[in-house]
């Protein structure tokens, strides 16, 4: 029988893009579905999905969960845990449209929920730590239950099938947002489990990954020393624990993170000027199994804006453009061009240089 | 009368040989020797180790050395060696001694352990063509970086040794081997970016101007340790254990102690130079918390402290202890590392391997959540450059090597390194010995070796996707083993091939 992500370690090719309005303008899915649509021969079937922020601005204060469930016993002891640990506002079941490529579906429901004050008097962390935690347990003690999306006022959707499809089938052009990033998949393995398909998510990080990463298992031993488990064995996972590691618990920049994980080569650290030499020269030092290595091009979302970054080498493609207050990022030109024929700029994305946007005040 | 017969065979072919002599005057055994018509050259086989120096220089190459080849009848426990050292002992009533490393058939991992290449999915690198970084740095290190609200870095990092490669010099005392030997490696560390140890045998006035390069071993005999000894170094090793002798001390007898060793040792000359099997301050981990942080506090906190061990069985607890007693590198010698002298039932019984002492100390400093606080450094045999890859994927930061570059330097292994007459001039203190180790010629052939261990490291690191060593530090999923049963897979952290 073939195994899941979790009991193997799945390599997979993809295509990634994304879309954002730095004014904090919303607008519908339909863009990002095209986009990522023209890159159909970039993934197989095996998976398509995509994160969304500003997309609950009435809940905008609430921790807003997606959840798989295998069962509905599942569900039953999911929520019991989700009731007892949150006050849970409002819950549903996603809605989604039938679309013929796309079957096997789990139940899918989202909770829009707030930590109790009392449970975070009671502990020492904060009420994001809570949440991760919480996340964690749900996801590593309760089988057949998978939290795929845990942040505020944004949401991520995925499935297995190309991604254009998993966009209509979740009706991604009936929601709103002002960033979007989307992910196809081409796994070298046929798992078919929803739950393995990215973007993958933690609080309100979503990451879409292109490549392999050659350093996995050091960068894996490393962040489970933090407490971090690696429960589906892939490159995504790793990196978005790396980002909540160093960003949400350390208190280090996303571009001081990205230099950390794309770090400068030693031959353009030993030519800085002294200051900053000492200071790369100790986040390598101290960071050094953080580094990620081999082919990627991720683009992060978070709380505090989208970034994007290819490996040092540039392994990979990641093109990006702009146009008016928008800006857009995929793995390919034509990705690009089809949604915005002809932006004002338009240039590969330098290996090992991040560029980041920062989200605006989300316009309701 | 003898009940044993020589060990080996010196074959000399009469048609080539010249009767030029080189073989006497070379020979510190004694074995080559003229007849009394001055011409013929004879030999006394009894006497030879097997160091080849005299098959070596021979200019008409008419020497070889064979095994001295006896039948006996045939018992697989009683085999003609466990016999011969029952006769050594009857005949001398002494210990059993050795040089070099346990050279018993126990399992070598290395050779069970297979390395990775990426395919398709992810690219091999090239390194003709992109920086492959092998640069390496040892020292304690927090677990996180703080800036101050300018942007300058507020954490202030306890001091670090930089490497420009993962190898280093092994702990070999002035003493043990030659001044010439020492220096060879002094001037090759040097030119290599990486460190030289100057063992328990204090620093030679000769090798001030490498002190930068010179780890220097406080350890239980604390012979020749003083402040400026302590400052010069670029780190501090506590020497607690050796792999080769796991448990016991050192003795240097008189004989070796030349003026020159006594000035280094600051004992008095031709005296014994005992070093006692504990250090007799340290009788438990609170103790050398007090020696490490003494002499952190001797040198105003500018020097890394590292702590050595020998390999055995409950190295995971004792390495776990020894980092939290402030330790910032932690060294761990398997029972296949080398020595001077060694009783050869210890050489060759206690301790373990140190691919699995290295695989479960790693793994149980990341249980504990410190692994990255330390840098651990492996020592106990590295022969090539795919053991040094191997060893860093199991999770060592750097390893020691020692007898790889006294091989560089001409040592063939005859394990006799205790008698003091190496004919290579490495493991003596005979001036006429001494002098054939041209320290030029010898450090270039160990930047040599090194510098190609470099090259080969680059080469493997680029087929598995990598330009950077960092990342292959504890990456086991570049490892599988081969023929290994469940248990050593499990605890070597690694798959089996084709998993």
């Amino acid at each position: 029988m073939l195994q899941r992500e979790g009991q193997v370690r799945i390599p997979s090719g993809c295509a990634i893009a994304a879309v954002t309005d730095r004014s904090g303008a919303r607008f519908s899915g339909m863009d990002i579905i095209d986009c990522i649509a023209l890159m159909h021969d970039r993934s197989n079937g095996l998976g398509g999905g995509f994160a969304a922020y500003g997309i609950y601005p009435e809940y905008r204060d609430l921790f807003a969960f997606h959840i798989f469930y295998d069962d509905n016993d599942a569900r039953i002891k999911t929520e019991e845990f989700l009731f007892r640990h949150f006050d849970i506002e409002t819950f549903e079941q996603i809605p989604t449209r039938k679309v013929k490529s796309i079957h096997q579906a789990p139940l899918i429901w989202r909770y829009f929920g707030v930590v109790p004050q009392s449970k975070i008097k009671k502990n020492d962390f904060d009420e994001e730590e809570y949440t991760a935690r919480c996340v964690i347990r749900i996801n590593n003690s309760i089988p057949g239950a998978f939290v795929f999306s845990s942040g505020k006022n944004m949401g991520a959707f995925k499935a297995v099938g190309y991604p254009e499809d998993v966009g209509e089938y979740y009706m991604l052009d009936e929601y709103k947002a002002h960033t979007w990033t989307a992910h196809g998949r081409f796994p070298t393995n046929t798992p078919g489990w929803w739950g393995g398909a990215h973007p993958f998510t933690l609080l309100d990080w979503s990451i879409v990954h292109n490549g392999e990463i050659s350093s996995y298992d050091a960068n894996r031993r490393y962040i489970e020393q933090f407490g971090y488990k690696c429960n589906l064995q892939t490159d995504t996972e790793v990196i978005t624990y790396l980002f909540d590691l160093l960003v949400r618990r350390q208190g280090l920049t996303l571009e001081t993170a990205a230099k950390i994980l794309a770090a400068p080569e030693w031959d353009a650290i030993d030519r800085m000027p002294e200051a900053e030499r000492e200071i790369y020269t100790a986040l390598r030092v101290v960071y050094a199994s953080a580094l990620i290595n081999g082919p990627f091009s991720i683009l992060v979302g978070s709380k505090h804006g989208l970034l994007a970054l290819n490996d040092r080498l540039k392994l990979r493609s990641l093109i990006t453009a702009e146009k008016g207050t928008k800006t857009f990022f995929a793995s390919e030109e034509s990705a690009i061009r089809v949604i915005c024929p002809e932006p004002e700029k338009i240039m590969a994305v330098e290996g090992g240089t991040p560029i980041f946007i920062p989200f605006a005040e989300v316009q309701d | 009368m003898r009940y044993t017969v020589p060990e080996f065979e010196v074959e000399r072919n009469l048609q080539r040989c010249i009767s030029c002599g080189a073989c006497v005057r070379q020979c510190s055994y004694g074995v080559h020797y003229f007849d009394d018509d001055g011409k013929t050259v004879l030999a006394d086989e009894s006497k030879c180790v097997a160091c080849h120096r005299c098959a070596t220089i021979c200019p008409t190459h008419a020497i070889k050395i064979k095994a001295f080849e006896m039948a006996y009848k045939t018992h697989f426990n009683w085999t003609p060696q466990a016999q011969q050292e029952i006769l050594k002992q009857a005949e001398t009533g002494g210990v059993l001694l050795s040089g070099m490393s346990n050279n018993k058939p126990y399992p070598i991992y290395w050779d069970k352990i297979l390395l990775n290449a990426s395919q398709v999915t992810n690219p091999s690198i090239d390194p003709l063509r992109e920086p492959m970084e092998i640069r390496t740095f040892l020292g304690r290190k927090p677990k996180k970086l703080t800036f101050s609200a300018d942007g300058s870095l507020a954490t202030r990092l306890e001091p670090q040794v930089q490497l420009e490669t993962p190898i280093m010099f092994s702990a070999m005392s002035f003493g043990s081997i030659s001044i010439n030997a020492q220096k060879s490696l002094a001037m090759a560390a040097k030119e290599l970016g990486t460190l030289f140890n100057t063992g328990e045998g204090g620093l030679h006035p000769a090798l001030r101007d490498f002190r930068d390069y010179a780890v220097v071993q406080v350890a239980s005999g604390r012979f020749g340790v003083h402040k400026a000894y302590l400052e010069g170094s670029r780190f501090i090793e506590i020497k607690i254990g050796q792999g080769a002798k796991p448990g016991i001390g050192g003795h240097l007898p008189g004989e070796k102690v030349t003026v020159e060793v006594s000035n280094a040792r600051m004992i008095p000359e031709g005296s014994d130079a005992i070093s006692p099997a504990p250090h007799h301050d340290i009788y438990s981990i609170e103790d050398l918390r007090q020696l490490i942080w003494s002499l952190k506090e001797a040198t105003q906190y500018k020097k890394p402290v590292a702590v050595k061990i020998a390999a055995v069985h409950n190295c995971s607890a004792i390495v776990s202890g020894v980092a939290r007693a402030g330790a910032d590198i932690i060294v761990m010698d398997g029972f296949r590392g080398g020595t001077g002298a060694a009783p050869t039932r210890i050489r060759d019984n206690v301790g373990i391997p140190i691919e699995l002492a290295l695989a479960a100390v790693d793994q149980r400093l990341r249980d504990e959540s410190i692994r990255n606080t330390v840098s651990l450094v492996a020592a106990g045999s590295f022969r090539n450059s795919a053991d040094v890859v191997k060893a860093i994927a199991l999770g060592a930061d750097a390893v020691y090597v020692a007898s790889a570059p006294l091989i560089a330097m001409g040592c063939h292994m005859c394990q006799q390194c205790h008698t003091g007459k190496c004919n290579w001039g490495i493991a003596t203190q005979r001036p006429e010995l001494v002098k054939r180790l041209n320290p030029e010629i010898m450090s270039q052939r160990v930047v040599n070796l090194i510098g190609a261990w470099n090259h080969e490291i680059k080469e493997m690191l680029g087929g598995m996707g990598l330009n950077s060593l960092d990342s292959l530090r504890g990456n086991r999923l570049m490892l599988r083993g081969i023929g290994l049963n469940d248990r050593e897979l499990e605890i070597l952290g690694i798959a089996h091939a084709g998993q």
